[in-house]
Parts: C-alpha cells; sequence; structure tokens
C-alpha cells in the first residue's frame, strides 16, 4: 500500500521547521524531508534570531532552544580603508525577561527546533534529497521523487521549504531561477574565544551580546555588507556581496573576508581566535519584485526559495519562520473545511502572507535593490571615503581656520559625485525608501 | 611599518570543516569546453571553496570535494549550460558544525 501524507515539508531549515511544526502540531500527517545527515546540517546563517517570530509557533521557546546571546548593542560602521565612521545603538531595555533578539548558531538551534517538529508527530527523514515533483496528468503536485530506492512519496499538498538553490521548484518551473544580481554570495567564519574575553572587548556581561554591521571599502566596490554578531564562545565574522558583482569583479569571496579580518578596526576584536568554520551561502536579495508565483496546484513555496528576504534590515529567518506558519495556518483552513489542495483554494496562502508584516515590508523597499545595484560603487566606495575625510579633516587640530576646512569638505563631496549627483542620490534613496 | 597581512589558503580553511565524500560520484560537472565562458571562468575566483581551477590547456576543472553547497555556480552557470549540477545524494557532502 502506497502511504499518502497530509502534506510533505521539503527541508528543516526555519521555514520547513515552522511549516512542519505547525501542521503536525494540528494533527496533520506530516512527512518532511531533508538532505543532511541532521536538521541543520546544510544551514548557513548570520545568525540573528527574532523572538517575537518564534513565540507566535513556539511560545515557550526559550525553556529550552539553544540560544547564545540576547541583543543589547547594535553598531553600524561606514568603513574605508584605516577608518571606521560608527552608529551605536545600545539600551539597558534590551535586558527584559523575554528578550527580543538573540544570536543562534544554526547546527544547534535547527536540531532543537526539529526536535519540537518531531515531538509534534511530524515523520522527519534525513539524508533523503528530494529530486523531483511528481505531478498526475492534470499537472496538479501529488508527490515527491527522492534519491532513496523506489523513493517516490505522495501527499495532498507539497511545502517547498528548499532554500534559495532549491531544485524542485526551479526544475518543475514553478518558479525561476535567481539571477546573478539578485543573490548575494555570503562567507562565514566561526571564531573561538573564551567568553571573558568576549565579553571584555565588546563591553558585555553574562548573556548580553553586540552586533557589528560594516558597510564601506571591505565590499571593494561591489554592494555587499560585513558582519560581527558576537555568541557566546565565539563571533560570527563575515561578508556578502552580489554574486553578479563578485563575477564582474573576480573577486574572491575568501580573500575579501581575509581582508576584512585584517581591517585595523576588526583585527583586534578577533586577535587570538581559533577559526573552527568556514562557510558560504546564498542569501536572496531580489526583494519584493524577485518573489515568484507562491502557491499552485497542490503547492506553496516558503522561506528564501520565494525570495523572502528582506536585504535592507538584514532579515530572513523570521520572513521565513512566518512564511512557513502561515503557509501552514492556509493548508489547515483548506483542509478543515474539507477543500482540495488546489491552486484556487491555496490562494488564502498569499492573501494572509500579504497581510502579515512579510509582504508589507518588502513592498516598501522594493526599489532599493535595483537601487543599490546600479549605484554599489558610489554609496559603498565614494560615500565612505568621503565621510571618513570629512572625520578626519574635522577632528585634526592644525591651525587651518574651521571655513577653511568646512569648504573642503564641500569641495571634496562635489568634486567627487558633483552637486547634481549628490541630490539625485539623496532624492534616488529617499524614494526608494519612502 | 608595514603590517604583515596573514593569508589563509582556501585548502587550509576547508581543512576546519566536516564533508562525507561520495566517492566517485561528483554532485557537480563541468561540460567539455574548447574556451571557458566569462562565467565559467569567473568561477575559478568567485568559488568560495575555489573548486573551479583552471587547466593548463586553458580550460575550467571542477574538484567538487570542498564543495560548501552554496549554490554560486549554478546561479551563473547552469542555465548557458557550462555544467551540470545537482546536490549531494542525501546525506552525503559539507556537514556544518555550526553554520
Amino acid at each position: 500500500m502506497i502511504e499518502q501524507f497530509d502534506a510533505i515539508v521539503v527541508g528543516a531549515g526555519m521555514s520547513g521547521n515552522a511549516a512542519a511544526y505547525t501542521l503536525a502540531s494540528q494533527g496533520l500527517k506530516v512527512l518532511q524531508l531533508e538532505r543532511g545527515e541532521y536538521p541543520g546540517s546544510k544551514n548557513v546563517q548570520g545568525a540573528i534570531m527574532y523572538a517575537n517570530m518564534l513565540e507566535k509557533i513556539i511560545p515557550d521557546f526559550r525553556d529550552d532552544a539553544p540560544l547564545e546571546r540576547h541583543l543589547v548593542e547594535q553598531r553600524l560602521w561606514v568603513m574605508d580603508n584605516t577608518s571606521h565612521t560608527g552608529i551605536h545603538y545600545r539600551s539597558d531595555d534590551f535586558n527584559e525577561a523575554k528578550p527580543n533578539r538573540y544570536t543562534i548558531i544554526r547546527a544547534q538551534f535547527d536540531k532543537w527546533f526539529s526536535r519540537k517538529v518531531r515531538e509534534a508527530g511530524a515523520t522527519v527523514l534525513c539524508e533523503t534529497t528530494a529530486t523531483e515533483l511528481v505531478r498526475d496528468g492534470n499537472g496538479k503536485v501529488i508527490g515527491v521523487r527522492t534519491d532513496r530506492a523506489g523513493g517516490v512519496v505522495f501527499a495532498n499538498v507539497v511545502v517547498l521549504a528548499e532554500g534559495v538553490s532549491g531544485l524542485l521548484g526551479t526544475r518543475a518551473g514553478l518558479r525561476e531561477m535567481p539571477k546573478p544580481e539578485t543573490v548575494a554570495l555570503a562567507v562565514k567564519e566561526m571564531h573561538f574565544l573564551p567568553e571573558e574575553v568576549i565579553d571584555q572587548r565588546f563591553g558585555v556581561k553574562g548573556d548580553e551580546g553586540c552586533v557589528i554591521e560594516a558597510v564601506g571599502t571591505i565590499s571593494r566596490d561591489m554592494a555587499g555588507l560585513g558582519f560581527l554578531y558576537t555568541n557566546k564562545e565565539s563571533i560570527s565574522l563575515g561578508i556578502g556581496c552580489l554574486v553578479s558583482d563578485f563575477a564582474a569583479m573576480l573577486e574572491s569571496p575568501s580573500a575579501l573576508l581575509d581582508a576584512m579580518k585584517n581591517h585595523p578596526s576588526i583585527r583586534p576584536l578577533i586577535a587570538g581566535s581559533e577559526v573552527k568554520e568556514y562557510a558560504a551561502h546564498l542569501i536572496p536579495e531580489g526583494g519584493y519584485r524577485a518573489i515568484p508565483q507562491l502557491f499552485g496546484d497542490g503547492w506553496v513555496i516558503v522561506g528564501d526559495a520565494a525570495q523572502l528576504n528582506n536585504a535592507i534590515h538584514r532579515e530572513g529567518s523570521n520572513l521565513a519562520m512566518t512564511s512557513g506558519r502561515v503557509a501552514a495556518e492556509a493548508i489547515i483552513k483548506v483542509k478543515s473545511r474539507n477543500g482540495p489542495m488546489t491552486k484556487g483554494n491555496l490562494a488564502l496562502y498569499k492573501t494572509m502572507l500579504d497581510e502579515s508584516f512579510v509582504i508589507k515590508d518588502l513592498k516598501k523597499y522594493k526599489d532599493m535593490p535595483a537601487l543599490l545595484h546600479t549605484n554599489s560603487s558610489n554609496f559603498f566606495t565614494s560615500y565612505p571615503r568621503l565621510m571618513s575625510y570629512a572625520a578626519q579633516n574635522f577632528m585634526r587640530v592644525d591651525g587651518t581656520p574651521k571655513i577653511e576646512k568646512e569648504r573642503a569638505t564641500t569641495a571634496a563631496f562635489i568634486n567627487a559625485r558633483s552637486r547634481w549627483g549628490l541630490v539625485s542620490d539623496a532624492v534616488r534613496l529617499a524614494l526608494a525608501w519612502r | 611599518m608595514t603590517i604583515a597581512v596573514t593569508k589563509v589558503r582556501v585548502e587550509d580553511k576547508l581543512y576546519q570543516n566536516r564533508y562525507l565524500v561520495d566517492s566517485g560520484r561528483p554532485h557537480i560537472i563541468v561540460r567539455p569546453h574548447e574556451k571557458p565562458s566569462a562565467n565559467l571562468l569567473a568561477l575559478t575566483y568567485v568559488c568560495p571553496a575555489k573548486c573551479y581551477e583552471l587547466n593548463d590547456r586553458g580550460q575550467v576543472e571542477i574538484t567538487a570535494d570542498g564543495c560548501m553547497e552554496c549554490g554560486t555556480c549554478r546561479i551563473l552557470c547552469e542555465k548557458g549550460g557550462d555544467i551540470e549540477w545537482n546536490y549531494p545524494r542525501g546525506g552525503f557532502g559539507v556537514l556544518f558544525k555550526f553554520g
């Protein structure tokens, strides 16, 4: 007899686990497929986890989830080769009973999340790569082919939580392959240091944590972002730039990361650390305009596979978790009124997601990806250099009258971008941000 | 004073990672070519695991053992037919300890 599931969830990342947990905890018969040896073994993230979106799925997650530090301070550094100009925000208000943001280590966190999924009643099958969607004569998705012997499994609906480079959706023509200009390649190293050294260097204590995000010449004329997140006994340090930029500039991501580590503002923070892992991952950066069709006959797409990532705010896993949960809730609603999993019925998922912060936020920034992409050398190199020049000129006391210093700063900006260029950049940024 | 820049070879970085290599079954194959396309050539720089290298005949070769399965080469080269791309069989490939 062929085993039939209510739902098959492909992938055990944030969106897949959120979907499988929500479906299984409502009593649906769920099969989840994961190609890694254990859930998390193929997953890479910075990683910051937002409590609110997980609370909506597992309210008491703080009791046993592996969390590293809750964040009390955020720094944004605009860098040139020898300096950084920084904006810091730190507040003791973040030391609350139920903190808002945590750093996590994905391999550990995903194992925990997956245990919750199994406890909720789902069947989780690891070491199984889903290779193809199976459809009936009318084109409705009815199952998934896997790389196991005789490995076809059937379900009323398939949740594609297969990540940005998932095979199934792209091969079946349900979504396009991401384009080089709509995905960023990020590389990351895990730098281990004793807990008290991290506390000291970042001015934190106990479970408090700090985030540094850096833009500027570290991305060498490409649109990119460097990051440094404090975990309990390690620092996640990485940098990501658009794949199209990497290809055009013929830059080595690993060399870019090494150069960032050698920046005089960053080197002291990681001095003496032991690197225990080097990872790479693609991040969907196309924003609202790159979101594919999210549902069809017998299928829905969630998380990174659906390009649900807010690159401007560096939010991804919370959009993934929310889309997984919302897709599951839509499926549960359709099932509860005995509806078949047709395109018409599953449109409910899109309606519900449109109402959430996920689509509203992405819509707000729909023009940002194009702006940053076409203007990367100005935003990531010229302006950071000019800021550094202005700050240094202002701080050096050398007998030059202030009025001359002001004139020199203004002249430097106009020289680099022209009056028209400055106004146009400001207007375009304001319009895209609106 | 010049500051000595420590340069770590990518191969040494990958040495920190855990892999279960599916011997004799590479999950990515470079299609035979006379002259590499611009995107295929770019991979010799852009692949974060440095899996792609030029041989002495000017063609691009791949050793997929250290692959971190990021998908960059797929994004750049699958559509143009330069490479044949798959994920490794279930359980094989990179196994992140931290991720």
